[in-house]
């Protein structure tokens, strides 16, 4: 067995001590970040992007990942108990979660969430060992052109998968394309729109960008909605579940955990839109939908597991491709870079024990989430009481240094405070940053692989539609488009989205 | 004609302006190329124009589906977080780090709802505290502590 054998090789390297120590740091880190409101994994990855510029890769890699993952473990805990989410994925958690610990039963409500967490996350690990080798081997084979339709296809799928109004939505791509572009351009070595800018011939800093539209932007708007936090403040007792509570939970976490592995591949997917997609599929399948919205425990159970699942999975594309799915793990490229090393799929050839002691760090990480978590909730709980009004200048400290230590230059931390205005403006305009932010990562690559697509094609664009795998991703991307444009659906895509988020 | 989407309409024009300007600094400063041999300003200039397109057709929608409108811009913290990271990276080497920290945590928190200077001095302490001791002490990052024109500084 290969997969055994790999595997026992990722083992080694994730239970070393310290990669152990790390997971640790990253799953804590995670959980703190996702039990306060305000914060969320893609600031706080960008932020400590500059430090792990002294790990190894792999130390890095594990930390990361386990930020995310962590996160979506935390989040749960702020949307049961105080009825907000703490991070973005556990927003349909607060349905249900948060009428459970009205009723007395907020022990059984985190139990299950972290249970089926863990469950999702051994699964997921599952998966992504399986079914990344034969992605990775298949993407070796890819040229230019099949890379370039890969890369509209999943911008295609990141923009139907957005919020709000798809035009919007492709525009945003559009945009973070063309500031991908800033810099000086690799065929040419002409500076494009750098403005006798020294600092802009490299290009704006990813990091940078990230740390201003998703960091300083969701700072301001925090700001402006006050001050209100009503902490349900029952004792958490009797954390485990009864018997019924089984019962009826564990089917939601099967279906959430397969709906979330299969949604996180989608390029897109990751952990938010898998509890969305979890919390509806629940609801349309119960004998007792009424029950929903009232403290139904398979509504905390499918999308708490969706989301975990679907936070992991979401590393295949990233882990085989080289693509990143959604802005985390254009991140974790990032941090793949620092280290000098080329994303894609020839990673796990050339550097096994980097994949697959991330794969296998991963079951470890979850595996300390649940027996750390649990009796760590009354911990959890003080921290919800420190009043925002600390927490935000901590924040913007912490992103000044890290945005700062990039280059040693005032114009790192300038950018950043543009983007957050202007990432403010597009809150306001209900222009998603998340489509924005992949595009900024991919424009470069695509622009690369467009003009290399061409040439060997000798300037005939037929090559993206004569080339088979090439062109499956184009008539996938279309028909997706279609499906969107076609007014029914697109009304009922709408409907779906609204209703979520009531 | 009456903007029946306000978000959208600014949305479009935010689209339009920057689509048009990527477009035509593209056209006037670089090389158009060939399909075959691409130029610097070949993609860009697509691009630019898509987005210009995509920005119109949000316009029109503007115009034609009723829509919710902006709403009103929290200015204080908008400006006073800006500032605040602008002067943190504007301080850090002649000032130093802890300057620099000083002027972020105060800005920003004049920022928010309710200041109050003890509450704001202690968060300060306690962040340049930790600043020092993990970031430039632990991970060694090299940050000037003190301004620069004072030679003999108690902490290095």
């Amino acid at each position: 067995m290969d997969i055994l054998h790999n595997l026992i090789v990722g083992f080694g390297v994730a239970i070393s001590p310290i990669h152990l120590l790390y997971a640790l740091i990253g799953v804590m880190l995670g959980t703190l970040i996702g039990v306060l409101p305000g914060i969320g994994p893609v600031a706080t990855i960008a932020m400590l992007l500059p430090i792990t510029f002294n790990l190894s890769p792999v130390a890095a890699l594990i930390m990361l990942a386990g930020i995310y993952y962590g996160a979506q473990y935390g989040g749960s805990t702020t949307a049961i108990l105080v009825n907000i989410p703490g991070e973005s994925a556990s927003v349909v958690t607060c349905l249900d979660g948060y009428q459970m610990a009205r009723q007395g039963r907020a022990g059984p409500a985190l139990a299950v969430a972290a249970l089926g967490s863990f469950f999702a996350g051994c699964v997921a690990t599952l998966i992504i060992a399986v079914a990344a080798p034969p992605l990775a081997e298949v993407a070796l084979k890819f040229g230019p052109a099949e890379y370039f339709s890969l890369m509209v296809f999943g911008l295609v799928a990141a923009t139907v998968l957005a919020h709000g109004s798809l035009i919007k939505a492709i525009a945003m791509v559009v945009f973070g394309l063309l500031l991908g572009i800033i810099g000086t351009d690799v065929n040419s070595g002409v500076l494009r729109f750098t403005f006798d800018i020294p600092e802009l011939s490299d290009g704006i800093g990813f990091v940078v960008v990230a740390m201003g539209m998703f960091g300083t932007a969701e700072i301001i708007a925090n700001l402006e909605q006050g001050e209100k936090r009503e902490i349900f403040t029952s004792t958490v007792k009797n954390l485990w579940p009864t018997k019924d509570d089984f019962k009826r939970a564990w089917p939601a976490v099967m279906r959430g955990t397969a709906l979330g592995s299969f949604l996180g591949i989608l390029p897109g997917g990751g952990a938010l839109l898998s509890s969305f997609g979890a919390y509806t599929v629940e609801k349309k399948l119960s004998r007792h939908p009424e029950q929903f919205g009232k403290g139904a425990i398979e509504g905390v159970a499918g999308p708490e597991s969706a989301n975990n699942a679907g936070a992991q999975t979401s590393f295949i594309p990233m882990l085989t491709l080289g693509i990143p799915g959604n802005a985390v793990m254009a991140l974790m490229i990032g941090a793949l870079m620092i280290q000098g090393i080329a994303p894609g799929p020839q990673v796990m050839n050339e550097k096994p024990e980097l994949f697959w002691g991330l794969i296998a760090s991963m079951w470890v990480g979850n595996l300390m989430l649940v027996v750390l978590n649990l009796p760590l909730i009354g911990m959890w709980i003080k921290l919800l009481t420190v009043p925002y009004r600390y927490l935000y200048p901590s924040i913007l400290v912490f992103m000044a240094i890290g945005v700062f230590s990039l280059s040693n230059n005032p114009f790192d931390v300038l950018i950043m405070a543009i983007f957050g205005v202007l990432g403010y403006i597009c809150v306001k305009l209900e222009c998603e940053p998340a489509p924005m932010i992949l595009g900024f990562i991919l424009g470069p690559l695509m622009e690369e692989n467009l003009r290399r697509a061409m040439l060997l094609s000798r300037g005939d664009p037929t090559t993206f539609v004569t080339k088979p795998i090439s062109a499956g991703f184009i008539i996938a991307a279309l028909i997706l488009l279609v499906i969107v444009a076609l007014p029914a659906l697109r009304k009922k895509r709408e409907e779906v989205f609204a209703e979520e988020t009531k | 004609m009456r903007i029946k989407s306000p978000k959208d309409f600014w949305a479009g024009l935010m689209f339009i302006g920057f689509g048009v300007f990527f477009m035509v600094w593209a056209i006037t400063h670089y090389q158009m190329g060939t399909a075959v041999r691409m130029g610097p300003a070949y993609f860009p200039t697509m691009l630019g124009g898509l987005l210009a397109f995509l920005g119109l057709l949000v316009l029109i929608e503007a115009f034609a589906m009723e829509g919710p409108k902006v709403p009103r811009f929290a200015m204080r913290p908008l400006i006073l977080i800006s500032i605040g990271c602008v002067v943190y990276g504007y301080i850090m080497k002649p000032l130093g780090l802890v300057a620099a920290t000083a002027a972020l945590v105060f800005i920003s928190a004049f920022g928010g709802h309710e200041f109050k200077w003890k509450e704001v001095t202690v968060l300060f302490l306690i962040l340049i505290a930790f600043s020092i001791l993990v970031f430039v002490k632990g991970l060694t990052l090299p940050f000037p502590i003190c301004p620069a024109f004072i030679e003999n500084c108690p902490i290095r």
